[in-house]
């Protein structure tokens, strides 16, 4: 076994990813089924030289995050839904401060408290929706422990290069299953580090864009002072009331995702050459889909799977292509339909679409997509 | 064989959420891959509990072990719970105190797990240990060296004899399960 082949979990892996990304600031509040993210970001970051706090609660744990951050540390905050609705609020500060974050959601059964050891997808609608206003959102979502490291990686190089805060969509499954992987070389990995100012202090506009609509962005405690508000601010940074500045705030900060999307989003896709049936499937569902279609694939039926990786932004052109030449698009969830809006929206006028939904707080099973595939072929 | 579904299951306590990833581990250090899941919830003190993992010379896609191939059964309780999860011809590998009913169609191996554990070394913590020495010795899974590795990577520094000391009294009541 070589060195870099591990028994290694979901959480672990997640914590891994963050630290070779350059996490050195942890903040949250503990919460099944995520709660070894923070135990061992607390064990980790302080050999680094980094920081975790466990805070007094979910919002402080965020807010903790978002306020190292203005500082040049690369933060993360970890939770499960309950913890997720309570950060809401905190997520659109960062998304209207511009303050690179990263949220990990690991997703269990709810509402509210639900239950707490089971695992769901039912926040996949909240990842986009749950903080009001109009505003950027960048969500990935794993379904190994191996992709679990690789996007915290991503997670943390989008955050630094579009300021926004990003979120990381686990579940409970992929968060503490345990399996074999072999972690990339430190030198392996791209990245990516926050833009920073090349003028001097008194020169300095925070919130003025450059071409790729992201301002630069000074660490606190450098001699760049600038304000920092949830309010509408002009380049500066101070409040406006003006309907212009408005406008040009919530339009940029949407479109530094929208207009980038092509570098943001990534997906996979497997048989999908001559697929009559494709499985639009994401997370740990997307095990059980592989399953199914292979299964089939053995007995002669042509199915194929589209995984979407970023779930925010919506990979649409390229589901869209596709759907024109598939028969159905079968939409496994453990929710009670979420995405399969999107695939309705996007695909619904090309091709039949089949959802197929599971609240009993267990993961679908590959024999659960078979038949749905079967009924509907 | 390819494949390999297992499902340890007693009380909660007994130490099977690590006997899972031990023996998940001793499957990597083989070269093989291995998915380790376990359930929590209300039973994760005291009442029926399981840990399961899957073994496997390919990928492993769907990460829940559903009708298992071995089945380690340390209390009634946890037998009762999980027996019909184990396929007709599967190895049923049981603590001697386990009573099972007549005309299964399981490979049943009975063994003193836990007297092992609590009578000969005096330490019920290593109850686990002893058991995958059993299951190990008796279904060969993976190979006796590699769980030795996986056990001493995985266990608190200064109790490696004792667990090596569990780990051949399990492969020793295996042997004379299997009539050897």
């Amino acid at each position: 076994m070589s060195k870099k082949v591990k028994l290694m979990q979901g959480n672990e892996a997640c914590v891994e990813g963050a630290i070779a990304a350059g996490m050195r600031f942890y903040a949250g509040y503990p919460i099944t089924p995520s709660t070894e993210i923070a135990e061992l970001s607390a064990e980790k970051l302080p050999k680094l030289g980094g920081k975790f706090i466990q805070m007094e609660d979910e919002i402080g744990g965020i807010a903790a995050a978002i306020g190292a951050s203005l500082t040049g540390a690369k933060t993360m905050t970890a939770t499960s839904g309950p913890g997720f609705s309570l950060k809401q609020e905190n997520i659109g500060y960062a998304a209207i401060a511009e303050i690179p974050v990263v949220i990990v959601d690991v997703q269990r059964s709810g509402p509210s408290t639900g239950q707490p050891t089971s695992p769901s997808q039912g926040d996949m609608m909240q990842a986009k929706w749950g903080t009001h206003g109009d505003h950027p959102v960048i969500a990935l979502c794993p379904s190994s422990v191996r992709e679990t490291f690789d996007l915290t990686v991503k997670a943390f190089n989008l955050a630094e290069k579009y300021r926004t805060p990003v979120l990381l969509m686990m579940d409970e499954v992929i968060g503490h299953m345990r399996e074999k992987v072999e972690l990339p070389e430190a030198s392996e990995l791209e990245i990516v580090d926050r833009n920073r100012p090349s003028c001097a202090p008194e020169d300095y506009l925070p919130y003025k864009a450059e071409e790729n609509l992201v301002p630069p962005m000074a660490d606190f405690g450098t001699g760049y002072r600038y304000h920092v508000t949830g309010l509408v601010h002009d380049e500066t940074g101070f409040p406006s009331n003006s309907t212009e500045i408005a406008d040009q705030l919530v339009r940029r900060l949407v479109n530094k995702v929208e207009l980038n999307k092509e570098d943001i989003i990534s997906w996979e896709e497997e048989n999908t050459e001559d697929a009559d049936v494709i499985i639009f499937t994401y997370g740990c569902v997307a095990r059980a889909a592989r399953t199914a279609m292979k299964t089939l694939r053995e007995k002669g039926v042509k199915v194929g799977m589209f995984r979407p990786i970023t779930v925010w932004p919506f990979p649409e052109e390229r589901l869209a292509e596709l759907s024109k030449k598939v028969k159905t698009i079968v939409v496994p969830e453990m929710n009670l339909g979420q995405m399969v809006l999107e695939v309705e929206r996007v695909s619904g006028k090309y091709t039949k679409i089949e959802r197929l939904n599971k609240v009993d707080s267990q993961i679908i099973y590959p024999e659960e997509i078979i038949a749905k595939i079967e009924e509907v072929l | 064989m390819g494949k390999y579904e297992v499902r340890l299951s007693g009380s909660g306590g007994q130490g099977l959420l690590l006997a899972g990833i031990i023996l998940a581990e001793a499957a990597i250090i083989e070269g093989k891959n291995a998915v380790q899941t376990q359930s929590y919830g209300p039973e994760a003190r005291g009442g029926a509990s399981k840990s399961e993992v899957l073994i496997s010379e390919d990928v492993i896609d769907f990460p829940k072990v559903r009708i298992c191939d071995i089945l380690l059964s340390l209390t009634q309780k946890s037998y009762e719970e999980y027996n019909e999860g184990l396929k007709d011809g599967g190895m049923l590998i049981i603590d001697n105190s386990v009573e099972i009913e007549e005309g299964t169609k399981y490979k049943i191996y009975s063994m003193p797990i836990i007297d092992t554990a609590v009578d000969v070394l005096g330490k019920p913590m290593v109850t686990n240990i002893v058991a995958l020495g059993a299951i190990v010795g008796v279904t060969k899974i993976v190979s006796t060296s590699a769980l030795e590795a996986a056990v001493l990577k995985r266990v608190p520094k200064g109790t490696e004899d004792l667990n090596r000391k569990a780990l051949t009294l399990g492969f020793e009541m295996a042997e004379k399960a299997l009539g050897k």
